[in-house]
């Protein structure tokens, strides 16, 4: 569980983030959407700790974290795993060497063990023969898919995902969607996904926080966002002819 | 036709020089800035050191691409600039008084001195600094120093500290470049027929004093860690996109090659002086 009180971030004189409260849950997907620009990345870099915030407090199952020593930031970084929006393998090493780069970091494992557990995860994202090709030489669903292995395989307590799936086909979106949410429930992980994306709000949208200009506009889940009137919400929701159809059908069932 | 100075004109000088200060008093103040930053960086690549295991690979990965990458370009250039300056040497005595040994005598000096150690320094500038910057730019636009940091690796010392240790095998490759330059200077000055390979031997062994090879290799180390910290500095603190990756090399060349000149100059002085 991550919890996110009064949170401000500003660049010089850009005020960001204009105090967003909220919480994240154990073993559940939780979403943040919110139009381009309206700070998902900001927020999501300053709850993984990469970017300082001026004001408010997040806390990692009730520690708060600027509290902490740093060798517990340290402890609870190395339960982190993140997939960053533009996958960020390392593109020296080969894709096993990605996976396995976290358990060689942190943990003291031999090398047949570390070996196992690489092998294991990615043919958990349904990679069984692509471990000596180097990042450059896979495509971009690959790269996601190597970049969510990497993050799961030290076994993490917190996954963040910054829009795992802009850039891929429906399908292969859908693909990785449930994959992130699977692995959720598997391992009990707080999970944080970035979207913009309704069809993943659909799937696995289990709390969803709504993002508008740096403030937390509506907050709820996939059950609840098709009901809701705030304005904010339908207007991103029904931007779409697809959706504005699929709102029609709906009233017309319940009618 | 009257040419009346408007009065505004007055006005504008002061408003120019006013801009032309405080332009001039950011820009010192950018600087001062970056260096502040810089001397942090060099603490931060000693504290919370990466799991010997992990750095071990990374330091073997550095020294082939830094160290044994180089020597082939390093080797050419020697042996030709020492034969260039042997043939410039003899063409440029014409008075008989003058021992033939001299050829010899001044190639020897001039490579060991200067040539060896800050010319090829500033070579290595161009080739192992922009290899730095930009690949550790690209990895800084690639969020892939956001990924180690995340992690809770000290990213810094994770990347700059391998180089750093790389780089204290660079005296090897001085050493290569001064052997390959005084023998480029035999080779020239015995086979262009400018004297006899006597004479120049003779010249190399002339008056020789072991603190030069001491001041060359203080020199050396020192440039050293100048090529693995300002072009590493250039690639960490980069922001922006794949243009600006470019960018950085270049600016990072300009400020590495700078700051090898004047310390060059600020050990000379010491040292010698
Ligand atoms: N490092 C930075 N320095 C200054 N401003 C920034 C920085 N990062 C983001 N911003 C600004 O913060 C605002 C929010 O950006 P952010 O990247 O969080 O948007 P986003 O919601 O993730 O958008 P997208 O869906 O397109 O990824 C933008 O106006 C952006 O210009
Ligand atoms: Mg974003």
């Amino acid at each position: 569980m991550i919890e996110v009180n009064d949170l401000h971030k500003s660049f010089g004189d850009a005020h960001i983030l204009k105090g967003i409260t909220t919480s994240f849950e154990k073993g559940k997907t939780n979403l943040i959407i919110g139009q381009s620009g309206s700070g998902k990345t900001v927020f999501l870099k300053c709850l993984l700790g990469l970017f300082e915030y001026e004001q408010g407090s997040i806390s990692y199952d009730g520690k708060v974290f600027s509290n902490l020593s740093n060798d517990e930031k340290t402890e609870v970084r190395s339960q982190i795993g993140m997939v960053f929006q533009g996958s960020a393998l390392f593109d020296s090493m080969t894709i096993a060497e990605n996976v396995m780069f976290p358990l060689r970091m942190f943990t003291k494992q031999s090398k047949s063990e570390m070996q196992d557990r690489v092998d294991f995860v990615l043919n958990r994202v349904n990679l069984d023969d692509a471990h000596h090709k180097m990042p450059s030489e896979a495509s971009g669903g690959m790269q996601k898919r190597v970049a969510i292995a990497r993050a799961i395989v030290n076994k993490p307590k917190y996954l963040f995902c910054d829009e795992p799936n802009s850039g891929l086909d429906p399908k292969t979106a859908i693909v990785i969607d449930n994959l992130i949410q699977e692995i959720t429930d598997e391992y009990q992980i707080t999970t944080v996904i970035n979207s913009h994306d309704m069809n993943s709000v659909m799937e696995i949208g289990e709390k969803i926080v709504f993002l508008k200009d740096g403030l937390k506009a509506w907050e709820g889940s996939k059950e609840t966002i098709f009901k809701t009137d705030n304005e904010v919400v339908t207007d991103f929701v029904y931007s779409s002819e697809l959706f504005k159809k699929v709102r029609k059908m709906y009233i017309e069932e319940n009618q | 036709m009257q040419f009346a100075i408007p009065n505004y004109y007055t006005y504008n000088t002061f408003e120019f020089a006013r801009v032309l200060i405080i332009f001039y008093t950011l820009a010192f103040m950018k600087y001062l800035h970056n260096i502040g930053t810089y001397f942090i960086m060099i603490k931060d690549m000693f504290r919370k050191p990466t799991k010997w295991s992990v750095l071990k690979t990374l330091i073997l990965k550095d020294i082939d691409d830094l160290i044994i990458g180089s020597l082939g370009i390093v080797a050419f250039i020697a042996f030709f600039v020492g034969g260039v300056v042997a043939i410039q040497t003899s063409l440029n005595i014409s008075n008989p008084l003058i021992p033939k040994y001299l050829v010899g005598f001044a190639t020897r000096q001039s490579i060991i001195l200067e040539f060896a150690p800050t010319f090829i320094s500033i070579i290595m500038a161009g080739k192992v600094g922009s290899f730095i910057t930009s690949s550790i730019g690209t990895m800084r636009v690639t969020e892939q120093i956001d990924a180690l940091e995340v992690m809770g690796i000290n990213a810094i010392n994770y990347l700059v500290f391998p180089k750093f240790i790389a780089l204290t095998l660079y005296p090897f490759i001085i050493s290569i470049a001064m052997f390959l330059g005084i023998l480029g200077g035999l080779a020239a000055c015995v086979y262009g027929g400018y004297g006899t390979l006597e004479d120049y031997i003779e010249g190399v062994q002339n008056d020789f004093i072991p603190f030069h090879m001491a001041y060359a290799f203080i020199k050396t180390m020192v440039f050293a860690f100048i090529l693995a910290t300002i072009p590493s500095f250039y690639g960490y603190f980069m922001k922006g996109g794949a243009l600006e990756v470019g960018k950085a090399s270049t600016t990072s060349f300009v400020w590495t090659s700078v700051v090898i000149i004047l310390v060059n100059y600020l050990i000379t002085s010491l040292l010698l002086g």
